[in-house]
């Protein structure tokens, strides 16, 4: 059981839940952007849930890719709104799909967010690598031969683990939402300090517009700025003042060098270096970035840990209840 | 110059903080920051840290990357509370504090460099005008200016002369930041680039601020650019022997020797990683952080005996 790339898309890469214990020497933990989508699509193909990596999907940026199947399968597609065909014919979306040997699958223009993912019953069968078949681009390994498909790519089907579920199609109300403006929730911290007081209100009391610049390693935003504490730079951290010794970064943390355009940091992010960080996106808003098109009008909210917190246990039992649904 | 002046004695707890601050990185990273500024001291009490708490096993914590003077720990809170894993920081904080004659038990790794190659002068070429500090000349004359010396030349010697040490492994896969072993006021600081390049050479060896590193992979990079090394030092393939455990070559602790090479070294080292054949001089080597600070210059000459008696 195969699937063969015809096109392959603007950037379809391999993605599961992610690889974790390598940060530490820089190799960033990858997976689904989208988690929440990724699960769902993988569910609605029986795909097993349980921890660990997930079984590895395809994920595609803006331009889906086309490809064909060599056996008699079931697929989903999930995240950005965006027309499934089969052999050129509309199929649903967020629905299990059934193939027959040689279908072909193609997709139409996304109408809004920039990421959908396909799962295929029996997940997509590429090596481990270092406990994870999610690509890391930049470091050429992992997922289909380290590195993004291309036309003529095979890639091959592992055996279903789990039984299908009862539902077809997931029920309206468990869809997110691909398009408007996004709130993230922020814990303040790391080097916010460095910030003025006019500056950190500018940061939390703006609206800030997502530019094009915007991928896998980070989303960079537009707005009018933030002002740093003038200071002598400690030894070894560079001269600007939204400059500190190079650090790790959370996923997730919002720098903002020289001060104009903040950056959120995602699942392919650099692991550290030598901007100065003000907060962190919550774990439970990280799919909202994945969600965000450029233009994407957005406001950073503080939060608190305990609010942190509760958002996660909301957003995992969000999951629970939508995958609990498909029966 | 083997005498040694008293202002090269320097207490490593006396230039820390008492305690390092604690800040959260969302709900799923601790962020600990040993000091402000970069020193030995600092960045030796982060792997300390981080040592001690991949020891203590604490069940939700996921990845522990010490880094130059702090340290990044992930955890799941699902599985340990932010106040239970704040707790433990400190305690073992505690104890790394109160370690007397604290060491490492670490390697020193032999890196050939071609200094002043073709390759990182055709991309500063392409990156000039916009950004960087000094349109004419190369970024070894541009580092050997702002650190006051005569000629491109000197500052490779000193670059190379005495040995580093890995602060963090990080950025991008495997790459690792040095820090010169060296005193605060002969190490050699430079400015990065003015504006990010979008192309670095693989296994460029770049400088910014007091900290070289080596480039992994092609790529992004704002680090001065002085030459390139002639073996992989990440290599996903695994096919040269030092790489068979681990695609990584470097970790955090290991002490690093520059080699000046020349083009006909470099060409020949390169064709003996093509053949898989390529192997790093390197040897085990316990590094006491009080005799390197207490004394830098004699125990660098120790560092170096020891990789040439090997």
């Amino acid at each position: 059981m195969a699937l063969e790339i015809i096109t392959p898309g603007l950037s379809t890469t391999v993605q599961d839940r992610g690889r974790s214990g390598y940060y530490n020497v820089g190799i960033p933990q990858c997976g689904s952007m989208d988690r929440y989508s990724s699960e769902i699509a993988n569910a609605l193909v029986g795909n097993d849930s349980g921890p660990g990596t997930g079984a590895a999907v395809l994920e595609c940026s803006y331009v889906g890719p086309t490809f064909r199947v060599d056996a008699v399968t079931s697929i989903a597609v999930a995240g950005a709104p965006v027309e499934v065909k089969v052999n050129g014919e509309p199929r649903p979306q967020w629905a299990r799909l059934e193939l027959k040997p040689g279908d072909e699958v193609s997709f139409g223009v996304i109408k809004g967010g920039t990421k959908f993912c396909v799962a295929v019953r029996g997940g997509i069968d590429v090596p481990m690598v270092l406990g994870s078949r999610s690509t890391y681009v930049l470091g050429a390994f992992g997922g289909f031969q380290g590195r993004k498909l291309a036309a003529g790519d095979v890639l091959p089907i592992g055996v279903a683990n789990g039984p299908l579920p009862h539902a077809a199609q997931l029920p309206e109300n468990h869809i997110p939402r691909f398009t408007g403006p996004r709130e993230l929730r922020v814990i303040m911290g790391l080097y916010a300090h460095r910030l003025t007081e006019r500056g950190r209100a500018l940061f939390l009391e703006s609206e800030w517009t997502l530019t094009p610049v915007a991928d896998r390693m980070g989303l960079r935003y537009d707005g009018p700025g933030v002002e740093w504490v003038e200071r002598k730079q400690p030894f070894g951290a560079g001269s600007d003042p939204s400059n500190i010794v190079d650090a790790g970064y959370a996923v997730g943390s919002i720098q903002i060098p020289g001060g104009t355009q903040p950056i959120v940091l995602h699942r392919d992010a650099v692991s550290g270096g030598g901007y100065a960080m003000v907060g962190t996106v919550i774990s439970a808003d990280m799919d909202l970035l994945a969600r965000s098109a450029p233009g994407t009008k957005t406001r950073f909210t503080e939060v608190t840990m305990d609010t942190a917190l509760e958002a996660r246990r909301t957003e995992a039992r969000r999951l629970r209840e939508a995958i609990a649904s498909l029966g | 110059m083997a005498e040694q002046s008293v202002d090269d004695v320097i207490v490593p707890a006396a230039v820390l903080p008492e305690t390092a601050r604690l800040t959260w990185g969302g709900d799923e990273f601790l962020f600990v920051e040993i000091a402000e500024e970069m020193s030995l001291a600092a960045n030796f009490r982060a792997m300390s840290l981080a040592t001690r708490l991949a020891s203590a096993q604490i069940p939700g914590i996921v990845d522990i990357c010490p880094s130059n003077a702090s340290l990044l720990v992930r955890f799941n809170p699902d599985l340990l509370a932010p106040d239970e894993l704040a707790s433990a920081v400190r305690e073992h904080e505690a104890a790394a504090a109160s370690e007397v004659s604290p060491h490492v038990d670490t390697r020193i790794i032999e890196i050939p460099v071609w200094y002043q190659d073709p390759f990182t002068a055709e991309v500063q070429a392409r990156f000039r005008s916009g950004y960087h500090q000094r349109p004419e000349g190369s970024d070894l004359d541009y580092a050997a200016e702002v650190n006051g010396l005569e000629t491109a030349e000197e500052f490779i010697s000193r670059h190379h002369e005495e040995p580093w040490l890995v602060s963090m492994v990080g950025f991008v896969a495997g790459l690792p930041f040095l820090f010169q072993l060296v005193e605060r006021d002969r190490q050699l600081e430079v400015p990065k680039y003015l504006s990010p390049r979008t192309d670095t050479p693989a296994l460029t060896v770049g400088h910014g601020g007091c900290f070289s590193c080596i480039y992994s992979v092609r790529g992004a990079g704002g680090y001065q650019m002085f030459g390139v090394a002639a073996a992989p030092i990440f290599e996903p393939a695994q096919a040269l022997p030092d790489f068979e455990e681990f695609m990584v070559l470097f970790k955090p602790g290991d002490i690093v020797k520059f080699r000046p090479v020349d083009e006909g070294e470099y060409r020949a080292i390169q064709a003996e990683v093509a053949a898989g054949t390529f192997r790093y001089r390197q040897v085990p080597f316990t590094f006491n952080v009080d005799e390197a600070l207490s004394s830098p210059r004699a125990y660098n000459h120790r560092i170096l005996e020891a990789l040439h008696g090997a």
